[in-house]
């Protein structure tokens, strides 16, 4: 879609592969993010796991894990397809790709978890979701990006390390903030 | 036993939004006693309900359920409580069977698979409980619903139009399995519209949504 | 001027704020007496930005714009800063206060924002010689203001007021966590193709006016968060008025 938009420039879609690759990724998320959460409002089947009891804490980690594996498999998918249709070489190797596209799952899938919950209970809310995220997690993309491109193209200053330590830092930080806010969205008082 | 209170509500009120559904309640059910709420569509039936059972907490007054505070001990009241919702709190990709076991795994029972097999069994579902919960019709979704609750063995046990989409054979099941819950001591909240068969089975009445003059505690 | 009267101005304004926010007796008027100052304050700022303080070496005169773009934007960045400790407060403490503090201030805050950042690019256009540039600056600020309409668009599509305080507080404190990674990831992202210097040698009288200028928006910055609070607050108590006339209902045997 993306080389439909922007005209077809080999070098320089070669250049972008990792940004197609993650805005990919991104637009996907809000679609698998929006659905785990439909499927516990079509019968309120978040209010059963809420009375079983299961603790709120509980059903964050669950439901965030479960995202981060849907968006690591779908990016999975598309990777080999980005590497063919932009014809990249990937330097660094597969599997540092294939990490890099589990921690930046891993940091879309926090704070989307949290945001996902709050926008299926709003009106509007396949208006609301991205309108939330997206702004919140361009300091991850900006990371996968760079990092993925790095990994792409070689990194020859050495930069990769400290894209990792953002992602990294990034991940801890809305764990942590999913971790202690998520009940106080889905308890209702 | 007799004096002890399962449900003790407190000038409660409640509002959703804009709008009061509950306003200025205050009921007191002893532990074992069954009770019938009574009242129209939009009465605040559903409402008391959902608080009871600690999906929602009141907006005004305080309320106590078996000895608790809903909103600071919630997690104990869950173990103790059981709702039967107009929303069946199931799967809809998941079977009969699966929806039952998640929930007897999250209560951490030693074989929630033999468990929900037998009460797919009383409700009479045996033959479907391998089907994905999507293909059922409402009256069975209900059956899955009412094995849902029995599953957790209840002290207390809320039930809002458990006859509702049931036909005429599946009345008189579920009149016959909340007899039986209350005949093993289960105090029980019944909320419907089929007020001979809620007669039959409570010994109190609450209409709700039509206030009258005074204050009997 | 003095070298330290911009600094008094502050302190007497501050230490009004202050007096305001503990003695509640005072909250009839003493808003009035900071807006006032307010207003003098500003009826005076253009003498001092545009004529006393000296022009910029290398940008000349187009520099003056300073005076009005950086007090705003400190101005946005106090105001989300109110946002983040009330949505903390609400959290920790349901109260009807700081949620009305807290969409008070963040609308205040994005309204601040949004023109300290036009004035940003409008200073951008004579000395870049482009409206926008992706400067760490200006692309923090955008993706804040982009976040916190966000934050305003949430509270206006949730009817509950429990509901629309608890998420919009929770939202707020993820929004204002965010700040730092942006700043820095932002800053990387721009510094590995570009660096844009700021000259750090400051003229002082060019810093009185500054802070005489912040003063000014202060004033400014109470006095609308303050009305912004009481129309906010008004709204929300009528939200959740209890039915007082409704009598009890009366449980029956059956």
């Amino acid at each position: 879609m993306f080389n439909f938009a922007l005209g077809p420039d080999t070098a320089l879609m070669r250049a972008h592969a990792a940004g197609y690759l993650w805005l990919g990724i991104l637009f996907s998320s809000v679609l698998s993010l929006g659905e785990s959460f439909r499927i516990e409002s079509e019968n309120l089947s978040l209010d059963g796991l809420k009375l079983a009891p299961a603790d709120a804490r509980a059903i964050f980690i669950g439901k965030a894990l479960g995202n981060t594996l849907m968006l690591w498999l779908l990016s999975l998918v598309l990777l080999p397809v980005t590497i063919a249709l932009f014809d990249v070489k990937v330097t660094l190797g597969i599997p540092a790709l294939i990490g890099i596209l589990l921690i930046g799952s891993l940091a879309i899938s926090a704070p989307g978890t949290v945001y996902a919950a709050i926008a299926s209970n709003a009106r509007a809310r396949d208006v609301l979701l991205p309108l939330l995220l997206f702004p919140i997690l361009i300091p991850a993309l900006l990371g996968c990006v760079k990092a993925s491109a790095l990994i792409f193209e070689g990194d020859p200053m050495n930069q990769l390390a400290s894209w990792i330590r953002l992602l990294v830092a990034f991940n801890v930080v809305y764990w942590a903030l999913g971790f202690i806010l998520f009940p106080r969205v889905i308890e209702d008082d | 036993m007799a004096n002890e209170v399962a449900i003790d509500i407190r000038d409660v009120s409640k509002r959703y939004g804009p709008r009061w559904a509950l306003a200025r309640l205050s009921y007191s059910l002893p532990v074992g006693r069954s009770l019938l709420l009574t009242g129209h569509n939009g009465s605040g039936k559903t409402t008391l309900l959902r608080m009871i059972a600690t999906a929602s907490f009141p907006t005004a007054g305080t309320l106590q359920v078996l000895g608790k505070d809903s909103r600071t001990d919630r997690e104990a009241i869950r173990h103790q409580v059981a709702l039967l919702s107009h929303a069946s709190f199931l799967y809809e990709d998941l079977t009969a069977a699966q929806n039952l076991i998640v929930l007897g795994r999250l209560m951490g029972l030693e074989d929630p698979a033999r468990d929900s097999a037998a009460l797919l069994d009383r409700v009479g579902l045996s033959a479907r409980t391998d089907n994905p919960v999507r293909q059922f019709s409402a009256g069975m979704r209900k059956r899955v619903a009412i094995a849902r609750l029995l599953l957790k063995a209840p002290a207390l046990a809320l039930l809002d139009e458990p006859f509702g989409e049931l036909d005429p054979a599946g009345i008189a099941q579920m009149e016959g399995l909340i007899a039986e819950l209350k005949a093993k001591g289960t105090t029980l909240v019944l909320a419907t519209h089929m007020v001979e068969q809620g007669i039959r089975l409570t010994e109190t009445r609450l209409p709700s949504g039509a206030p009258g003059p005074g204050s009997t505690r | 001027m003095p070298h330290e009267t911009p600094l008094v101005f502050l302190l007497v304004v501050v230490g009004l704020i202050g007096v305001h926010l503990f003695v509640p007796k005072t909250r009839g008027w003493v808003w009035k007496v900071v807006a006032g100052i307010g207003v003098v304050m500003f009826a005076i700022q253009p003498y001092f930005a545009l004529v006393w303080a000296p022009p910029e070496r290398e940008m000349g005169e187009v520099y003056r714009i300073i005076y009005m773009h950086v007090p705003q934007v400190w101005m946005a960045l106090l105001a989300l800063t109110i946002n983040a400790v009330c949505s903390f407060a609400y959290l920790m403490k349901k109260s009807w206060v700081t949620d009305s503090l807290a969409e008070a201030s963040a609308e205040v805050g994005v309204y601040f924002g949004i023109v300290g950042v036009t004035l940003g690019a409008i200073w951008a256009k004579p000395t870049w010689g482009v409206y926008w540039d992706w400067d760490p600056r200006l692309t923090t600020a955008a993706i804040l203001i982009v976040i916190y309409t966000g934050y305003l668009a949430l509270r206006g599509f949730v009817e509950d007021p429990e509901k629309r305080a608890t998420w919009s507080a929770v939202m707020g404190i993820i929004a204002f966590v965010d700040v730092p990674i942006l700043w820095y990831s932002v800053q990387w992202w721009n510094s590995l193709h570009q660096t844009q210097s700021s000259p750090k040698t400051v003229d002082p009288q060019m810093v009185m006016v500054l802070r005489w200028s912040a003063t000014a928006f202060l004033c400014l910055l109470f006095v609308f968060i303050w009305h912004r609070y009481l129309a906010a607050k008004e709204t929300r108590m009528k939200e959740v008025a209890l039915p007082e006339a409704l009598p009890p209902a009366r449980p029956e045997a059956a």
